[in-house]
């Protein structure tokens, strides 16, 4: 019970220079998941390679400079891996108190996208100007507040030893968190962020250990909810016509099904090895839009092959497995629910994106964790590691 | 996980921990069983797809082969003109699509900027024309006949033209050198069809949509080897079609060059002597038809005797084979294939058929001899000889008395061929005729080879008819049914016609008396070609080989290096022994010196001591037209054969353009002397015209003194001083290289053509 005392910024029995802290037996790096951050980093550095391939040739995004994604994309990831060490050092616990502020804020950016602040991509008003070329996508954020804000709310009873698994009330309170930004980011419209946020959302209820009639409940009205949607005519064209191309790719393949078609004989003419990084003449001949952010995986598909798009495969399952585990091997209800909403965020985001690319899914912006371009989403995903390695070297270790 | 202390979490929680775990990994297996699926299994399919996707063609057309005559001298070769075209890739970069520029090289152009945009535009369902219908890739053409001057302005100020160019290209040109069209021989080009396109896919030589074919004449039969290979480069290209790089590159390979046994020189004599022959005719009065004759069709075919080789060969009414060049309208085609112009585009010389006539009688003289008649023997030329109560008459009933078959051929006695005929006729049984019947007279046409084709070397050659038994049987079983009818609805008192309709209905089957005593002397139901009486009459020249006659005499690579000679190639004998055939030709010789040709050559001071010329000459009748004209003549070289379309006598309508055609080849004066320097073709050209070390053929030099300086001018103005002055002795054919050479190269040709003309007519005031 005493392991706790080692914690970073902790109150150890004596003081202990940085150095001794750091590689000492029971220290935070001997701790950590190194497979995870080695995983992470690893699809971090594929990714480098796709966006710059699938960018280079781009001179009227790149503004003439091949490396001009490329190195904003290191940037990116350097103030991701930054982020991931600030969250490991605070600490989930110690973000567990700030989360009300924390999910204030997000969902205030949100409704901020709605405003004149906003920025159009693709039809979704889900980015938000912060002026001089940067942009963020709050919904990004907004993943890691709802996690946090839910998690919070069903463990706090369950952690404090009062029940076995939250009352019906506390979920009622949880959904009602979450609903909040699902329905600001739905106004944008960004379906792809809310799919994930649904998921997410069914992930945590069923970590959490609520009644499976919640569970049930949820996944109806899910569907409830999309029939609703479908009737009243939220949706934009543009998104039935993805879903009416997912349906049926030959339907209009110079128009909807442009981009599904072409990403598929991207990935298709890789065959086993590809045809080499830089090599791609989809890829080149910029066949495919969006290839650096939602369609990154073709890049891989095409230029790696078979090999490569299944390196990131496997490298994506190592990372999920050993964050299963995490959630697994935690001991507190708040820090199993935070990684199952971690683990169903990466797993079904990576699901649909590939899934997109590979024609099994519909088209939804969504990048691709770890790989895709887009700052605001390798920020959020770097979080997200680090309350999975906080979660991990804050748990008591084994006497 | 028993070592882990239980605080706060239920099992319930583990187990669907447990249930996400596996639910994330399969989903995860999913995609990389789709993926497997998608890029091993059918890998191959999508990189074909991917292939498609970023490869585009361009196409660069091959120049077409030149036909030049035997002296080197072009007769179809391409001329280069001004094309300005625009490349739609390079307009789409442009900000606003190209409008600008366009809107700029309407100006140089002097035309309309919406004609120019409305050029460059793509073909669809909803575009009508004029817009573009081939590749977008391919650089649009926006005028062919651009002046240097408005090419000049788009190339120095290429900057303000991005996309456009101007370039010489080469387009097919018909020069008619001398004046010869030689229309007929030469063919023409039509654009490709889809469907020849979908034939010749997966052959050696597939067609490109913008490539032109040979559909007559020696366009058509050289087709494959003045055609070449269009050049293609096959570009990758990014998604809105920049070009990113090359990926595999077939040049463009240029035609061979045909040099043919043609000689344009006397070509453009033949053409003119058959137009004059042809406009006298109809000039004379025909007693018989109580008009003038129409004369409304003629051909001459000239042709070397030892070796088949066409040296002229003219058909009229002509055209002038210029009229397909860019593309012929629609009436013009109307005019070259009427009835009213009475179809210009038939090459007589291999497609008219007649009635041989007296022309006839070589095959039957050797008939005779091959059945047993004595050449030297007695027979009887009497006025008329009367079968079955019907009178055959010789011509204006003369009688020569006793007279051995040479005499019969100077004199062109039809009374001895008749008898001859009928007795063979009863020999082989009459009406009722015997089994295996010798029909010696048909045999030996059949031998001569008439009825089939002669294998010249252009195309719709027809090979005529001789009407032995087994044609009229064919013939009454094809028409017994009409004729019948037209006898059962006679009435009691039947017109002529229905009297033969009846007898046709009864005994058309049989070959009578009268049919094989007619077609004796080449009248009746036969038909030849003038193609096929020269392949006779050469024949007689040359001690009896039958050749295929040919106009291609040597195909030339345009490099020069290889050059395939077509070697002259026999396909039968006559059935005539050299001592038969010198008797024959001994005959041939009186009709010239005193027989029925004698008035235009012997005894109208043809130098016979020195040139020896066979003649016979023959007058067709054609049942409800005027006569046709027939002059068959040959030296010991060359052949001529003139046939003109109601026309009237052999001598009489032939007679003097034959001989004026004899006149320039050997450089024969009007008093009968023998100016060897203006013989045009005293002797076959055997040797191929020079081929340079580029290859290059150069054109022969024409040596011929100035007609108009000239003291020996023949009076009628024909013969070598129908040669306009001014020609192109130092034309060189540049091959491909012409193509590539800019208006100004074009201009200092042009020039050095004249320049060379001059230095010829300068040549021509030396003694």
């Amino acid at each position: 019970m005493t392991s706790r005392t080692f914690a970073l910024g902790g109150y150890g029995p004596r003081r202990r220079s940085a150095w001794d802290r750091l590689t000492a037996r029971d220290s935070i790096v001997w701790r950590m998941d190194w497979v995870i951050l080695l995983s992470g980093v690893a699809l971090a550095i594929i990714g480098s390679l796709l966006v710059y391939s699938a960018t280079r040739n781009r001179t009227e995004l790149n503004q003439g400079d091949p490396r001009y994604f490329l190195v904003r994309h290191v940037i990116s990831l350097g103030i991701g891996i930054a982020l991931m060490v600030g969250t490991v050092w605070l600490g989930h616990r110690r973000l567990r108190s700030a989360v009300p502020v924390l999910y204030g804020l997000t969902v205030l950016l949100a409704l901020c996208v709605l405003t004149p602040l906003g920025a159009t991509i693709n039809g979704s008003r889900a980015w938000l100007n912060l002026g001089g070329g940067f942009t963020v996508q709050p919904a990004e954020f907004i993943k890691i507040t709802v996690i946090l804000g839910m998690a919070m709310l069903l463990a706090a009873k369950v952690d404090a030893g009062d029940q076995d698994h939250p009352d019906h009330r506390t979920v009622l309170h949880a959904l009602g968190m979450a609903a909040l930004p699902i329905a600001v980011i739905l106004a944008m419209p960004d379906l792809g962020s809310v799919m994930v946020l649904v998921v997410i959302v069914l992930a945590v209820l069923l970590a959490s250990g609520a009644s499976n009639r919640w569970v049930i409940g949820l996944c109806l009205a899910g569907a409830g909810g999309a029939v609703l949607v479908w009737a009243l005519g939220l949706l934009d064209e543009y998104q039935i016509n993805r879903f009416a191309a997912f349906a049926n790719p030959a339907l209009d393949p110079a128009g909807v099904g442009y981009n599904t078609n072409q990403a598929r004989i991207a990935i298709g003419s890789g065959g086993l090895t590809g045809k080499g990084l830089f090599e791609g003449t989809q890829t080149t001949g910029q066949f495919v839009p969006e290839q650096q952010t939602d369609f990154v995986f073709t890049v891989a598909g095409e230029e790696l092959g078979f090999v490569g798009g299944g390196l990131i495969l496997v490298l994506l399952g190592v990372l999920i497995w050993r964050a299963c585990r995490i959630a697994r091997e935690s001991t507190e209800l708040y820090s199993t629910i935070v990684a199952a909403g971690v683990i169903a965020w990466f797993a079904f985001q990576a699901f649909e994106n590939i899934g997109m690319t590979l024609g099994i899914m519909p088209v939804a912006g969504l990048p691709l964790p770890f790989v895709s371009y887009g700052g605001t989403s390798m920020f959020a995903v770097w979080i997200a590691v680090g309350l999975l390695q906080s979660i991990r070297t804050q748990r008591p270790i084994a006497a | 996980m028993t070592n882990i202390p239980e605080t706060g979490r239920s099992s319930r929680v583990t187990i669907r921990l447990v249930a996400i775990q596996i639910l994330v990994l399969s989903l995860l297996l999913t995609l990389g069983g789709r993926l497997w699926y998608l890029q091993v299994r059918n890998g191959d399919e999508y990189q074909k797809e991917a292939k498609g996707n970023h490869v585009q063609q361009v196409v660069e057309p091959a120049t077409r082969g030149s036909i030049l005559d035997a002296r080197g001298v072009p007769i179809a070769d391409n001329e280069t003109r001004l094309v300005v075209s625009a490349s739609r890739t390079e307009l789409m970069k442009q900000d606003d699509d190209g409008k600008a520029v366009l809107e700029r090289l309407a100006k140089v152009l002097g035309m309309s900027p919406k004609t120019v945009k409305e050029k460059v535009r793509l073909c669809n369902a909803e575009t009508p024309q004029p817009c573009w219908n081939g590749s977008p890739y391919q650089p649009i053409p926006v005028t062919d006949d651009a002046e240097p001057q408005q090419a000049l302005q788009i190339r120095e100020r290429s900057e303000d033209f991005p996309g456009i160019t101007a370039e010489p290209e080469a387009v097919r040109r018909y020069p008619a050198p001398h004046g010869a069209n030689t229309s007929q021989v030469l063919g023409y080009l039509s654009p490709v069809t889809d469907d020849e396109i979908e034939k010749a896919k997966d052959t050696d030589s597939p067609f490109l949509a913008s490539d032109e074919v040979g559909r007559n004449g020696l366009e058509r039969s050289y087709d494959s080897e003045l055609r070449g290979s269009s050049g293609v480069t096959r570009y990758e290209v990014d998604n809105l079609g920049r070009v990113m790089g090359e990926a595999e590159r077939d040049k463009a390979r240029p035609g061979s060059n045909l040099i043919t046994s043609i000689d344009s020189r006397l070509q453009a004599v033949a053409e003119k002597q058959l137009d004059k022959a042809m406009k006298d005719a109809r000039k004379k009065f025909d007693k018989n038809t109580g008009r003038n004759y129409k004369a409304d069709a003629g051909a001459v075919v000239v042709m070397e005797n030892k070796t088949g080789r066409v040296v002229s060969m003219a058909s009229n009414p002509e055209y002038d084979p210029n009229a397909w060049v860019g593309g012929i309208s629609g009436k013009e085609y109307a005019k070259l294939t009427g009835k009213k112009s009475n179809y210009p585009l038939l090459n007589r010389g291999i497609q008219g058929l007649a009635a041989p006539g007296s022309i006839f009688k070589v095959v039957s003289t050797s008939a005779a001899v091959k059945a047993g008649y004595p050449f030297d023997g007695r027979y009887n030329c009497s006025s008329d000889f009367e079968v079955g109560g019907q009178v055959f008459k010789n011509f204006e009933s003369e009688s020569f008395g006793g007279i051995n078959l040479g005499r019969a051929l100077e004199v062109s006695c039809d009374t001895v061929f008749y008898r001859l005929a009928y007795k063979e006729w009863k020999k082989d049984g009459g009406n009722l005729p015997k089994k295996g019947a010798k029909d010696w007279f048909y045999k030996t046409a059949h031998q001569f080879g008439l009825g089939e084709k002669t294998g010249i070397d252009i195309p719709n050659e027809v090979e005529g008819r001789v009407p032995d038994r087994q044609w009229k049987k064919d013939y009454w079983k094809a028409n017994k049914d009409a004729w019948c009818k037209q006898a059962d609805n006679a009435g009691d008192d039947p017109s002529y016609a229905e009297k033969i309709a009846k007898e046709n209905c009864v005994s058309g089957m049989k070959m009578r008396a009268g049919d094989s005593v007619n077609y004796s002397i080449g009248q009746g139901d036969t038909l030849v070609t003038p193609v096929q009486m020269a392949t006779i009459y050469a024949a007689l020249g040359n001690g009896g080989t039958l050749h295929d006659p040919t106009i291609g005499k040597a195909v030339v690579s345009p490099d020069g290096k290889s050059v395939k000679e077509i070697e002259p190639h026999a396909h039968g004998k006559l059935p005539v022994s050299g001592a038969t055939l010198r008797k024959i030709d001994k005959g041939l010789q009186g009709v010239a010196t005193h027989g029925t040709a004698a008035w235009r050559f012997g005894e109208a001071g043809w130098p016979q001591n020195k040139i020896k010329i066979r003649a016979k000459t023959g007058t067709a009748e054609v049942a409800g037209k005027q006569t046709t004209s027939w002059l068959a003549t040959y030296t010991d070289d060359f052949t001529v054969v003139m046939t003109i379309s109601q026309g009237g006598t052999g001598s009489g309508a032939s007679g003097p353009a034959v001989r004026e055609i004899y006149n320039a080849m050997y450089g024969v004066g009007s008093d009968g002397g023998i100016d060897k320097k203006r013989a045009l073709l005293p002797k076959p050209q055997t040797k191929l015209p020079k081929i340079d070390k580029d290859g290059a053929i150069v054109a022969q030099r024409d040596k011929r003194p100035d007609p108009s300086k000239s003291p020996s001018a023949s009076p009628s103005g024909q013969g070598p001083s129908t040669a306009p002055p001014g020609e192109t002795p130092e034309t060189r054919r540049e091959g491909e290289a012409a193509r590539n050479e800019g208006e100004q190269q074009q201009r200092r040709r042009d020039g050095a053509q004249q320049v060379g003309a001059t230095r010829e007519s300068a040549g021509g005031d030396r003694p």
